[in-house]
């Protein structure tokens, strides 16, 4: 059983990296650049391997610089969130009480709003840019980051190595940011592998419902392309969304290998 | 059980505000002011935009408006539509049978199929079934909800020709009765296929997961000791206490449920929420959703509650004076 969950980490690690390392080198890898338009239509094969969309720009080139968007929003977003996810957990678990009741109602509406939806107002109302998109993940996906960090708080704060420290006259600051939450961090790292996934399927999801930035390609925006022309052209749908479905699946299954490698709980 | 009930709609009083406030505060900070999207690209004079600034009480210290907005939803006033001028209250409640009715088969199906199946690997796990039902699992959780849809449409729809890629009625057709019932019936096979495909894994897994957790329990061992037939002991004592998890992750997992909904929708041209969302981003229609995501918030709010109550039902040990 352990080995066969191994062997999917690796796969999926392969494909993480694989993944990071097409977008890092996008216009290397790109046989044609986004902008260069030929004939409309083409089916895949000859000198367009996955053929040509609408405009006649090749689909196999735009899916290589749309990896750098989704690599950006996934990265940008998780880092977003966990900024605001872990000083709220934080502050949440190290104080405790009434500082504690006030933050998890917030955090527990922020569970209960429709995010998808509150995602579609901020993006349409300030605008569809790259970095409005990474902003309103961030902000709409901290919750679970904040619940878990407090919890692992709320068990690391009366272990004696933090009295210690705290007898030896160090600030609640220091106690939280040097002694605590190096403790807590393996759930947060699990659970951050696993929020770019779901930050890359986000950012899909506005683009394909037409509040992709215009000024970026991305699968989302491909696949929004596509809807208009299944009649005739399969390939505009069928491979963006292929990339978006092996780079998710590459990024679970490696965020399953890190739960195992870093949950003690797990270890047999 | 009436108290208990009485508390939780309480608990939905500042779960709302909140969410109303936050719309609010979100339509101030927008670049731009709502006298702008009204007038839109028109163009107006100085009177006109004062006139509507007045008449929409815009000039007032801001928490006035706040109030006033608060005190209109709280009312069932949603606001106009930009767009065709009717009430988007009204709007919503014309779309949402098309949206439910999408949900609730949906749901039927992945239910029935996720206990189903989820109980026959946990009977025996790591057969080949079981594996099969983990790698399933794995691209179920993977995919893109609204490629599947388009997927489906390509293969089904065009390669295969077997079915309808779009809308819920054939309008040239015109049919009547119970014509017009298998028509529906026929337009609901891909979207309610790619929503049972889509949300069955986690069904699936849950029940899996809980099932092999309960098996392992005394009260099961007794029931078998009693020389129960392994079906009794499966459905009437293994699999009631089961299913308490899934409902949990089910009702916590509802507002996914509609934001699945209405990608699937705007893939097959569906007429329900997701439609009308898709139409409204497209004309910049502000107060529709803005209304959209309040009432989609009483809507998620609705079934936290009503898993609640399930929950309360299911539980042996849980009950609430």
């Amino acid at each position: 059983m352990r080995f066969r969950r191994k062997k999917t980490a690796v796969f999926g690690l392969a494909g993480a990296a694989a993944f990071v390392i097409v977008a890092l080198f996008a216009p290397l890898l790109a046989p044609y650049g986004t902008m260069d338009l030929g004939t409309s239509f083409q089916p895949p094969g000859g000198e367009h391997l996955l053929g040509t969309d609408s405009l006649g720009s090749d689909v196999l080139s735009n899916m290589i610089y749309g990896t750098r968007t989704s690599l950006i929003v996934g990265l940008c977003a998780v880092v977003t969130s966990n900024i605001i996810g872990l000083t709220i957990g934080s502050l949440a678990g190290y104080f405790g009480g009434r500082t504690d009741n006030v933050l998890m109602r917030i955090t527990e509406m922020f569970q209960i709003l429709p995010q998808f939806f509150l995602a579609i107002i901020v993006v349409a109302l300030f605008g569809s840019s790259i970095w409005n998109i990474v902003f309103v993940i961030g902000i709409l996906t901290w919750p679970v980051t904040a619940r878990l960090l407090r919890a692992e708080f709320l068990s690391l704060r009366k272990r004696e190595f933090v009295d210690a420290a705290r007898a030896l006259g160090m600030s609640d600051f220091d106690l939280i940011v040097r002694e605590i939450l190096p403790n807590a961090l393996p759930p947060i790292i699990v659970n951050a592998s696993l929020q770019i996934s779901g930050a890359i399927l986000l950012e899909a999801s506005l683009s394909f419902l037409g509040l992709g930035d215009p000024d970026a390609m991305s699968w989302g925006v491909m696949l929004h392309n596509a809807q208009e022309y299944f009649n005739r052209a399969w390939w505009m749908a069928a491979f963006p969304g292929m990339a978006l479905f092996v780079t998710t699946l590459a990024l679970n299954l490696t965020g399953d290998g890190l739960n195992d490698a870093l949950n003690p709980r797990l270890r047999t | 059980m009436t108290l208990y009930l009485l508390q939780r709609l309480l608990y939905l009083v500042p779960l709302l505000l909140g969410a109303v406030t936050i719309v609010f505060v979100l339509v101030h900070m927008a670049p731009g002011n709502p006298v702008d999207y009204i007038i839109g690209e028109s163009g107006a004079d100085k009177e006109m935009i004062a006139r509507l600034t007045a008449d929409m009480g815009l000039d007032r210290p801001l928490y006035i408006q706040l109030l006033r907005y608060l005190g209109q939803v709280a009312t069932g006033n949603l606001g106009y539509s930009f767009v065709s001028n009717m009430p988007v209250l009204e709007l919503i409640l014309d779309r949402l049978p098309a949206t439910l009715l999408l949900m609730a088969s949906q749901l039927v199906f992945s239910i029935s199929l996720g206990v189903g199946l989820g109980v026959l690997s946990a009977r025996r796990p790591n057969s080949l079934l079981d594996n099969s039902i983990t790698v399933f699992s794995l691209a179920s959780f993977a995919v893109p909800v609204f490629w599947l849809g388009q997927l489906l449409i390509l293969g089904f729809g065009y390669y295969l020709d077997w079915l309808p890629i779009q809308g819920m009625v054939d309008l040239r057709a015109g049919y009547t009765g119970f014509d017009l019932v298998l028509d529906v019936a026929r337009h609901m096979v891909l979207p309610v296929l790619t929503l049972t495909l889509y949300n069955l894994a986690l069904i699936l897994r849950l029940t899996r997961g809980s099932m092999l957790e309960v098996v392992g329990q005394e009260y099961v061992k007794v029931a078998r000791a009693k020389g129960l037939s392994e079906n009794t002991v499966m459905i009437k004592h293994a699999l009631r206490n089961a299913l308490l998890p899934v409902v949990t992750v089910v009702g916590l997992e509802f507002r996914a449920l509609i934001a699945g909904a209405v990608l699937t929708e705007t893939v097959f041209a569906w007429p329900g929420l997701g439609r009308l969302t898709f139409d409204a981003i497209h004309a910049r229609d502000y107060p529709l959703l803005m209304g959209m995501f309040i009432f989609i918030s009483v809507l998620v709010a609705v079934g936290n509650l009503v898993t609640d109550l399930l929950y309360a039902l299911l539980d042996p040990r849980i009950r609430y004076r």
